[in-house]
């Protein structure tokens, strides 16, 4: 036997086969590439979703699989009664809220200096960009050291620059630094991720435009914010919007940094999901929380995608 | 004003599509502020009512 494995498979199909596939249109066939990916999408993401809706209306535990009751709208009313979860809400908009306006803006900054041509800004993008490499695991204990407050370099820098007695704090056993603590330790790592965005959009500019608008005197602080910003502004919108989703669901980093403590004060809805789902095993209550958090973030993520098709068809 | 009024009459995708956005972004900052625990626990029915609507309107003609 010899040939093509396409010609070997062509002799070893049954004549009755080839005949019913030959006789196939142009429609399926491309059902028949298409099917597979159809499969496996409505397998890994439909069918879960659909599955966890269905549990958010009983009282399931995946620990306890007799005894399951359908509970009708309970375990919602519950969640949406519970102060806890309440305040896990006010923890994560206060983490979300702070993230995305320092990484924006520092990320920004950071992108308009390095499209400057100087000597080196290869090398200085590498090493902006190393934070964002590095695992988030690795990341929450290394800054769980720095932020000690006896031995934490964070605390003696912070002494050198204001004065304050560096044993005198703890940036993450106190309640009011706490959720800083963790906003300081997301903008370092994820800062660099909203810089490259931004920096793709600096060199998307033509520099004829900034040459024209030189012709027109216009000034640099103008063209600024005439040229530079508007035409940036779909980039840095996308960068918002990856970053709100991933913080949204912010989990490894604050557990390794703090664990959701000092008591809940930087408990994020996920960490409190992941509690009541595997630690209290209220596998129905936990699936209603991650429903309310998905059509939040599915209804925010909607209207922010509308705004972001406008800002680009201007 | 007229145009935006005059759009859900005609059921327009623009102005409906305007409410809906409305309605999410009230029941976002109704679950995550932190004065009132009423408008934490009617949060989630404003949001999907958005979120559905959304889904809903924009199939509205232009």
């Amino acid at each position: 036997m010899s040939g093509t494995p396409i010609d070997r498979l062509a002799r070893a199909t049954p004549p009755s086969l080839a005949r019913r596939v030959r006789g196939l249109s142009d429609r399926a066939i491309a059902w028949l590439f298409v099917g597979p990916s159809i499969v496996l999408l409505l397998a890994v993401n439909i069918f879960p979703l659909i599955w966890t809706i269905n549990l958010s209306f009983t009282n399931f535990k995946a620990n306890r699989l007799r005894d399951v009751e359908y509970i009708g709208l309970r375990n919602y009313q519950r969640i949406l009664t519970d102060s806890g979860t309440w305040e896990s809400m006010q923890a994560t908009a206060h983490f979300l809220f702070w993230t995305i306006f320092f990484q924006v803006l520092i990320g920004f900054a950071l992108a308009y200096l390095i499209n400057k041509k100087f000597k080196g800004n290869n090398l200085w993008t590498t090493i902006i960009v190393l934070p964002m490499m590095l695992s988030p695991a690795v990341v929450g204990n290394f800054w769980t050291f720095l932020y000690q407050p006896q031995i934490g370099l964070f605390n003696y820098v912070v002494e050198f620059f204001s004065g304050v007695d560096a044993s005198s704090f703890s940036m993450i056993g106190s309640t009011h630094l706490a959720p800083w603590a963790i906003v300081i330790v997301d903008t370092w790592m994820w800062t660099p991720f909203v810089m490259l965005i931004c920096l793709a959009g600096l060199r998307s500019i033509p520099d004829s435009i900034y040459e024209a608008a030189e012709c027109d005197r216009a000034s640099k602080w103008r063209q600024f914010w005439t040229l530079t910003v508007p035409m940036v502004l779909p980039f840095l919108m996308l960068a918002v919007l990856f970053r709100g989703i991933e913080n949204f669901k912010m989990f490894d980093l604050v557990v390794q940094l703090t664990g959701g403590g000092p008591g809940s004060l930087t408990t994020l809805t996920s960490i409190d999901l992941k509690r009541e789902a595997f630690e209290k095993w209220r596998t129905g209550y936990a699936s209603a929380y991650a429903v309310i958090l998905f059509v939040t973030v599915f209804g925010l993520a909607s209207i922010y995608v509308k705004a972001l098709n406008k800002v680009k068809e201007r | 004003m007229s145009n935006f009024i005059n759009g859900l009459l005609r059921f327009r995708r623009g102005a409906w599509e305007m409410v809906a956005s409305l309605l999410i972004a009230l029941g976002v900052v109704m679950l995550m502020q932190p004065f009132w625990m009423l408008a934490f626990t009617y949060s989630f029915i404003v949001t999907l009512i958005g979120t559905v609507m959304f889904i809903i309107v924009s199939h509205f003609p232009e």
